[in-house]
C-alpha cells in the first residue's frame, strides 16, 4: 500500500477556502496555456501514434483503394471506384462476406447461449467453484494456433487415429474426412468448436460477472410474490437484469467473427471455400500478387461494414446508455 | 450438502430444487470440464509421446510410455528456432505491454483530468477508431510499416500496436472516476502533473493496471496475424508464427511440435494459475465496458 500523505496539506488547506476555490487558484495559477501543454505532454505521444499508426493507413488505404496497384504502394493509374467494382461482384471477396455471415450466424448465438449457460452453471455451484471457474476460462490462455493444431492434427485428424474418430470407431462408424471435405461441410464443426472452446470461458466471465452484481432482493420479492425459482425467475428477473452484458457481449462476439483470421488461416490450406474476409485480404494483398488496391478497398469495405453493425446495434440496443 | 437444499440458511429461495437438481448441475459440471480439458490433456500426452504413440493405427487415449527427453530434443533441433521464438515473443509481450500501458494511461488521464479546450473532440477522434479493428487495418499499416523499413524487426512488432484507442478509452473512463481529494492534496504538497501522476495517481491505480497489463500481455502474446504479417525473417518470428509454419513443414516430428506448442501455452497458463484474480477483474471490466 501507498501512504497518501494528506496530512501535509493540512496547514495549507486552512489558508485556502474551500475545496472548490482550490480547484479555481490552482486553474489561475498554472493558466489555460499550462494546463494545454499538460494535456499535450500526457496525451500527444498517444495522439501522434493514433496518428501515424491509424489515420494515416485508412488515408492511405482509401487512396490506394484509387489505384491499380500491384506490387507498389506508390501507383500511378488511377482507376476510380473499380477496385470496388471488381471486389464487390467478381466473387471470392463477397463468397468471403458470406462465409463470414454463416459463421456469425452460427457462432453468435451459440457461444452467447453456451457462455450464459456456463456462467448460470457455476453461479450455482457451491463446492469448488474456483476450480470450474479456472477450467471453463483456461483455454482462453490458448492461441487460436495452437488450438487449431490440437484440432487439425490430434482430434479431428482425417484418419483413423484421430480422437474423433477413435470414438466414432467404437460405434462402428467409418473415418469422416473431417478438414478435408466440402460435402458434407464437416470443416464447419471444426470451426465452430475450436472458436467455442477457446472463447466460451472469456464470454462466461462477463457473465458472471454480471450475474454476481444482480440484487439478491429481486429474487426474494419474486418470491413472496410467487414467482417460480427456474423458468420463471430467469425470465423475468435474470435475463433483464443482463440486458446490458447480453448486448456488450454481442456486440464483441459479432467484432471477434468479423475477425477471424487465426483458425480459418492454420485449420485449412488456401482453399477456394470457407475464407473470411481476412484471409481473403491477406491472400489478396500480401500473397502473390501484392494487390494493394484490391486489398485496400476490401478492408475499407469491411471497415464501413464492421461501423454500421456497431452503430445499428448501438441504435437498437441502445449500446453504453447504461454506462453513462 | 451444499448441494441439497431448496432455501439457503436465511430461508431465501434457490433455483435448484431437491437433490436431484443439485447432483445435475454437477454432473452437468463435471462432463463440461473434462471436455474443456480434454485438448489440454492431449497436448500434454502428445509433447511426451513418440510419432509412432500419435499416428499409431491403434490410437490409445493413454500414452504407453513418457518420452522426457523429447523436451531437450526440441531446444537442440536447428530446425526448430523455438528458443529465438519465445524470446522475441517475450519482447514483444513485455515492451509491448508495458508501452500501451504508459502511453495510454496518460493519454487516458490527459482527457479524464487535464482541462483542455479541444479535448472533447479529440476525444470523439479516439472513440472514432474503436470501430476500426486494427485487424482491418492490417495492409495499410503494412504499407506503412515497410515503408518505414521496419519489416521483420522487433519495433515493427511491437510500436504500431502501442497506441490502442480502446485501452486509452478504458484508463479515461476509470481516471474519471478516481478520487479527486488524493490529487488536490498532492497539488497543494507541491507536486506538479508529472509528480501527481507518478507518485499518487498510478501507484494508487495498481490493480486496474495490473488487470490492464496481463489481459494486454495475453493479447500480444497469443497475437497472429500481426506478426506473420510483419515477422518474414526467421529471426523475427513469434512463437505462434514459428508454430504456424511448423506445422505445414513436413521435416518437424510432430511430437515436437506438439511439446513446442505445449511450451508455448506454459507462460500464460501460468500467469492464469497465479493472477486469476487480476484478470476475472480485467475481463469483467473492459468486456463490460467494452
Amino acid at each position: 500500500m501507498t501512504t497518501i500523505t494528506t496530512g501535509g496539506a493540512r496547514p495549507g488547506a486552512t489558508a485556502s477556502p474551500g475545496p472548490a476555490a482550490k480547484a479555481k487558484a490552482r486553474r489561475d495559477g498554472h493558466g489555460m496555456r499550462g494546463s494545454t501543454r499538460t494535456f499535450w505532454l500526457f496525451a500527444g505521444p498517444f495522439l501522434a501514434g493514433l496518428l501515424l499508426f491509424v489515420y494515416v493507413p485508412v488515408g492511405w488505404s482509401f487512396y490506394l483503394s484509387l489505384f491499380q496497384a500491384q506490387n507498389t504502394v506508390t501507383p500511378t493509374k488511377f482507376v476510380g471506384l473499380d477496385n470496388y467494382a471488381d471486389i464487390l461482384t467478381e466473387g471470392p471477396f463477397t463468397d468471403s462476406l458470406w462465409t463470414f455471415t454463416l459463421f456469425a450466424l452460427i457462432v453468435v448465438p451459440l457461444t452467447f447461449v453456451l457462455a450464459l449457460a456456463l456462467a448460470l452453471l457455476v453461479h450455482r455451484i457451491r463446492v469448488a467453484r474456483a476450480f470450474f471457474r479456472s477450467v471453463f476460462f483456461i483455454p482462453t490462455a490458448c492461441s487460436y494456433v495452437v488450438a487449431s493444431m490440437v484440432w487439425k492434427l490430434s482430434i479431428f485428424n482425417g484418419v483413423r487415429f484421430g480422437l474423433a474418430n477413435t470414438v466414432l470407431g467404437w460405434f462402428g462408424i467409418e473415418p469422416v474426412a473431417w478438414i478435408g471435405t466440402v460435402s458434407p461441410p464437416w470443416y464447419w464443426l471444426v470451426l465452430v468448436t475450436v472458436r467455442l472452446w477457446l472463447q466460451l470461458g472469456f464470454y462466461m466471465i462477463l457473465f458472471l460477472a454480471a450475474l454476481q452484481q444482480i440484487p439478491k432482493e429481486l429474487y426474494e420479492a419474486a418470491w413472496t410474490d410467487g414467482a417460480r425459482p427456474g423458468r420463471q425467475t430467469f425470465r423475468h428477473i435474470t435475463l433483464p437484469q443482463l440486458r446490458t452484458t447480453s448486448v456488450a457481449v454481442i456486440l464483441l462476439l459479432l467484432i471477434a467473427a468479423y475477425q477471424a483470421f487465426d483458425e480459418f488461416y492454420n485449420l485449412l490450406p488456401n482453399t477456394p471455400y470457407a475464407r473470411p474476409p481476412l484471409v481473403y485480404l491477406y491472400y489478396t494483398a500480401l500473397g502473390q500478387g501484392q494487390d494493394f488496391g484490391h486489398g485496400s478497398a476490401g478492408a475499407l469495405v469491411l471497415s464501413a461494414l464492421i461501423t454500421m453493425v456497431t452503430l445499428l446495434q448501438g441504435r437498437i440496443f441502445g449500446f453504453g446508455k447504461a454506462d453513462s | 450438502m451444499a448441494t441439497s437444499s431448496t432455501t439457503d440458511v436465511r430461508g431465501r429461495p434457490r433455483a435448484v430444487s431437491g437433490r436431484a437438481g443439485g447432483v445435475a448441475v454437477y454432473t452437468v459440471a463435471v462432463v463440461a470440464a473434462l471436455l474443456f480439458l480434454v485438448p489440454f490433456y492431449l497436448l500434454i500426452r502428445n509433447s511426451l509421446a513418440t510419432d509412432a504413440d500419435i499416428t499409431g493405427t491403434n490410437w490409445k487415449f493413454l500414452p504407453t510410455e513418457l518420452h522426457w527427453e523429447n523436451i531437450p530434443e526440441l531446444f537442440n533441433d536447428p530446425a526448430v528456432p523455438m528458443a529465438r521464438s519465445m524470446w522475441n515473443s517475450l519482447v514483444v509481450g513485455v515492451l509491448g505491454t508495458a508501452g500501451q500501458l504508459l502511453v495510454c494511461s496518460l493519454a487516458g488521464y490527459a482527457l479524464a483530468r487535464v482541462p483542455y479546450r479541444h479535448a472533447n473532440k479529440i476525444f470523439y477522434a479516439v472513440l472514432a477508431t474503436l470501430m476500426i479493428p486494427s485487424a482491418v487495418t492490417f495492409v495499410p499499416s503494412f504499407v506503412l510499416v515497410s515503408s518505414l523499413g521496419w519489416v521483420s524487426s522487433l519495433q515493427g512488432l511491437i510500436v504500431p500496436g502501442l497506441f490502442s484507442g480502446f485501452t486509452a478509452f478504458l484508463f479515461r473512463q476509470y481516471f474519471l472516476g478516481f478520487p479527486k481529494e488524493l490529487e488536490e492534496a498532492a497539488r497543494i504538497d507541491g507536486l506538479g502533473s508529472w509528480g501527481t501522476y507518478w507518485r499518487i495517481v498510478v501507484p494508487n491505480s495498481r490493480g486496474f493496471f495490473s488487470a490492464i497489463a496481463v489481459i494486454t500481455f495475453i493479447t500480444n502474446w497469443n497475437a497472429f496475424l500481426w506478426p506473420l504479417v510483419i515477422g518474414q525473417d526467421q529471426s523475427s518470428w513469434t512463437v505462434q508464427v514459428a508454430l504456424s509454419t511448423f506445422t505445414t513443414a513436413q521435416t518437424v516430428n510432430i511430437h515436437e511440435l506438439f511439446l513446442a506448442a505445449t511450451v508455448s501455452i506454459l507462460p500464460l497458463v501460468l500467469v492464469f494459475l497465479f493472477l486469476q484474480r487480476y484478470l476475472v477483474e480485467g475481463v469483467a471490466h473492459t468486456g463490460i465496458k467494452g
